[in-house]
């Protein structure tokens, strides 16, 4: 067993203060740490009581539609010629995303909480559409925190977060994205902590959350993992995943960590280019740091102020990462790579127009990088890509590029 | 011994409390700060916290929100606040100051050369908002052995258990958060208030200092009664956000504001 497998062998880690090697912790204001304490002891409990486990799996299998189908994308490998692609499809799931995943697991720990209330921070609006859906079905008040420039860029995501009867809040403070709505959260949380579960969308924050996300979203990777080993008769060579704050990308990862021979590679927003500094590739681009209550790699000037980021994907807007990612990176465990706006836009068009998918943008930044890959490898190799959404909430944002109105 | 304990060993002997403002270093711009810092000190401010402008201030309301952003506009990093103790330190070598923030800005400059840099300006203690006991470990020890004090955050949500590991690791005072809420949230009830300052008077020698919710002469001279020390912020910022288009007039306006203070609490 090399030291890297020794070290994140098994589901051990985070340790008991939510440590993964250096990065992680629970960096946040005192008044924050009873409700942390809380969700803590509850979720230890609950995560090792086999009732929870059934009634979320029950869920997880009647009403998002698992498993999801792992697909063999034959006219885009063809059209590559190189490695095998298949796509993990968490598009096909119920709301459209991976992350109804993780609003189901966080929802039930809500109800066995008692909380009346969940709170939400989204950026491209798929874990506020996924928290209001979960909510309604459950029957709690919700409310999301998106930021103003998002709420622009994602208007029809808007529209179903209202009509599933949820209370859309837009952030005018900062730069108006995704981390300016955690930011809102927080303080919502905060002062309501009492009635109130708060649903953070990404493997990221402070102690349980980075934990919690992960498990709840490692149903992906589990099912990939037995679907390879069905119709492949074999692991992947690769897994392959977009980074926002990394709930998708570890939730396929982590079931492969021990699985050596499995690359895995995050796939963050390149932007503009990283070498423009307009990008969200604190992984590709950045430095330790704390933000949200975890030590993480983060785009941050000298003086410790975090940047305003750019993607053309609201989903991957986000100057963090969690801190699993942070601690994968330092590890050589997986890679992380960025992709640039155009790059994944042209992966949209192509994934579109030869599988008849269309992905969403933060996905398509997975796709990208797999077409890259794939070009260097012998057609006996498989790759796999984490299709984490679907792209009917971008197609404004490609036609607005396009120059088409409606 | 520090600035701190001896100021708050004067107003003990003296039967007074503690009147703490808070300001946000730069707001609205860095020529302001170190004149308000006066004015405070001449309207009766006991202890300055200055507040080290954050991107991404997590744990403030709106306002304090707000004054960061003013405050950034002119790019002022931690290490121009620390300039602007020490340009303080020229004329006031008495007054006990406390630098109030986020951990990233601390990082950015390293823990060790942050410590020496503010001593040597003259900083007395760091209150990090974001960076609770159990993650403090290596921080504390080090900043203590600098001589600076570390002040942390108790709040109504905070366990007895936390409580006696908050007493034990704090210094110089510590700071009880008086609501569930950001800075510059309503909503102060004074009976509970004194009944957890009565619990963590049992547990520590420490001054205690209340914050958050406190807006006007009335509410101050309530806690002064049940605490060590009294601290105002969204208030004062509130202020000084009304007059940045006029800042030559925010030392006198906004220092008014804790004289008035400071006559309640001393009736
Ligand atoms: C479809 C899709 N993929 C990926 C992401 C990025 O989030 P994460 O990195 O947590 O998977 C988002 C976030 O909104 C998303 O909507």
């Amino acid at each position: 067993m090399s030291i890297q497998n020794e070290q994140t062998a098994g589901q051990a880690y985070p340790d008991a203060k939510g440590h993964f090697g250096p990065y992680g912790g629970r960096f946040v204001s005192e008044t924050l740490i009873g409700a942390l304490e809380e969700l803590e002891e509850v979720y230890e409990k609950l995560s090792a009581d086999p009732a929870f486990q059934a009634e979320f799996d029950r869920d997880l299998a009647h009403y998002v539609g698992r498993p999801s189908p792992l697909y063999f994308a034959e006219r885009l490998t063809e059209k590559v010629g190189g490695a095998q692609i298949y796509l993990k499809r968490e598009d096909l799931n119920h709301t459209g995303a991976h992350k109804v995943n993780n609003t189901i697991g966080q929802a039930l720990l809500a109800k066995f909480m008692g909380k009346p209330r969940v709170i939400a921070e989204t950026g491209a609006g798929q874990h506020g559409v996924a928290s209001a859906t979960v909510a309604a079905r459950l029957g709690l008040e919700c409310k999301v925190y998106m930021g103003a420039e998002d709420v622009k860029r994602q208007a029809l995501n808007v529209y179903r977060m209202r009509l599933l009867g949820a209370e859309v809040i837009p952030v005018t403070s900062g730069t108006k994205t995704l981390k300016d709505a955690m930011n809102e959260a927080m303080r919502d949380w905060v002062t309501n902590v009492d009635n109130t579960f708060y649903i953070i969308g990404t493997a990221a924050g402070p102690h349980p959350y980075p934990k919690l996300v992960r498990d709840f979203q490692c149903v992906i990777g589990r099912e990939t993992r037995a679907q390879s080993l069905a119709q492949i008769g074999r692991l992947p060579d690769a897994v392959i995943a977009c980074v926002g704050g990394g709930s998708n990308a570890i939730g396929m990862f982590h079931p492969f960590i021990d699985d050596v021979g499995v690359r895995m590679v995050g796939v963050e927003a390149g932007g503009h280019g990283v070498a423009t500094g307009q990008h969200a590739a604190p992984l590709s681009d950045g430095r330790p740091g704390v933000l949200h209550g975890m030590r993480t790699y983060l785009m941050e000037d000298d003086a410790g102020q975090i940047l305003p980021t750019h993607s053309v994907s609201a989903g991957l807007d986000y100057p963090g990462v969690g801190p699993e990612h942070a601690w994968l990176k330092d590890l050589g465990r997986a890679e992380y790579v960025a992709i640039n706006d155009d790059e994944a836009l042209e992966a949209f068009r192509t994934l579109t127009h030869v599988e008849g998918i269309m992905p969403a943008l933060e996905s398509s930044h997975a796709i990208a990088y797999a077409i890259k890959m794939a070009k260097e490898m012998p057609k006996d190799k498989v790759l796999v890509v984490n299709l984490s959404g679907r792209g009917d909430k971008d197609i404004h944002t490609v036609a607005d590029l396009d120059g088409i109105t409606f | 011994m520090s600035r701190l304990q001896k100021r708050f060993e004067a107003l003990g002997a003296e039967q007074r409390k503690a009147l703490i403002p808070y300001i946000t270093a730069g707001d609205p711009n860095p020529q302001v700060t170190v004149p308000l810092m006066h004015a405070l000190v001449k309207a009766g401010a006991d202890v300055i916290e200055l507040g080290v402008p954050f991107s991404d201030p997590m744990a403030d309301g709106p306002v304090i929100q707000l004054a960061c952003e003013r405050a950034l506009v002119h790019k002022v990093r931690l290490l121009d606040v620390i300039d602007m103790v020490a340009e303080f330190r020229t004329q006031d070598n008495e007054t006990p100051v406390v630098l109030m923030g986020y951990l990233n800005p601390i990082e950015a400059i390293g823990y060790e050369p942050f410590a020496s840099a503010a001593v040597a300006a003259g900083v007395d203690g760091v209150l990090t908002v974001d960076l609770p006991p159990e993650e403090a470990l290596e921080t504390s020890q080090l900043f203590q052995e600098k001589g600076l004090d570390t002040i942390y955050l108790m709040s109504p949500a905070t366990s007895t258990t936390r409580l006696q590991q908050i007493c034990e690791c704090g210094s110089g005072y510590l700071y009880y958060v008086s609501v569930k809420g950001v800075t510059g949230s309503a909503a102060l009830n004074v009976n509970e208030v004194a009944d957890k300052i009565n619990q963590v008077r049992g547990m520590t020698r420490l001054p205690l200092a209340v914050g958050f919710g406190i807006r006007d002469p009335e509410s101050a001279k309530a806690i002064a009664e049940v605490a060590d020390g009294v601290i105002v912020g969204s208030v004062l910022v509130n202020r000084i956000a009304e007059l940045a288009e006029s800042p030559e007039r925010i030392p006198e306006q906004v220092s008014q504001l804790i004289a008035n203070m400071r006559e309640a609490m001393d009736a």
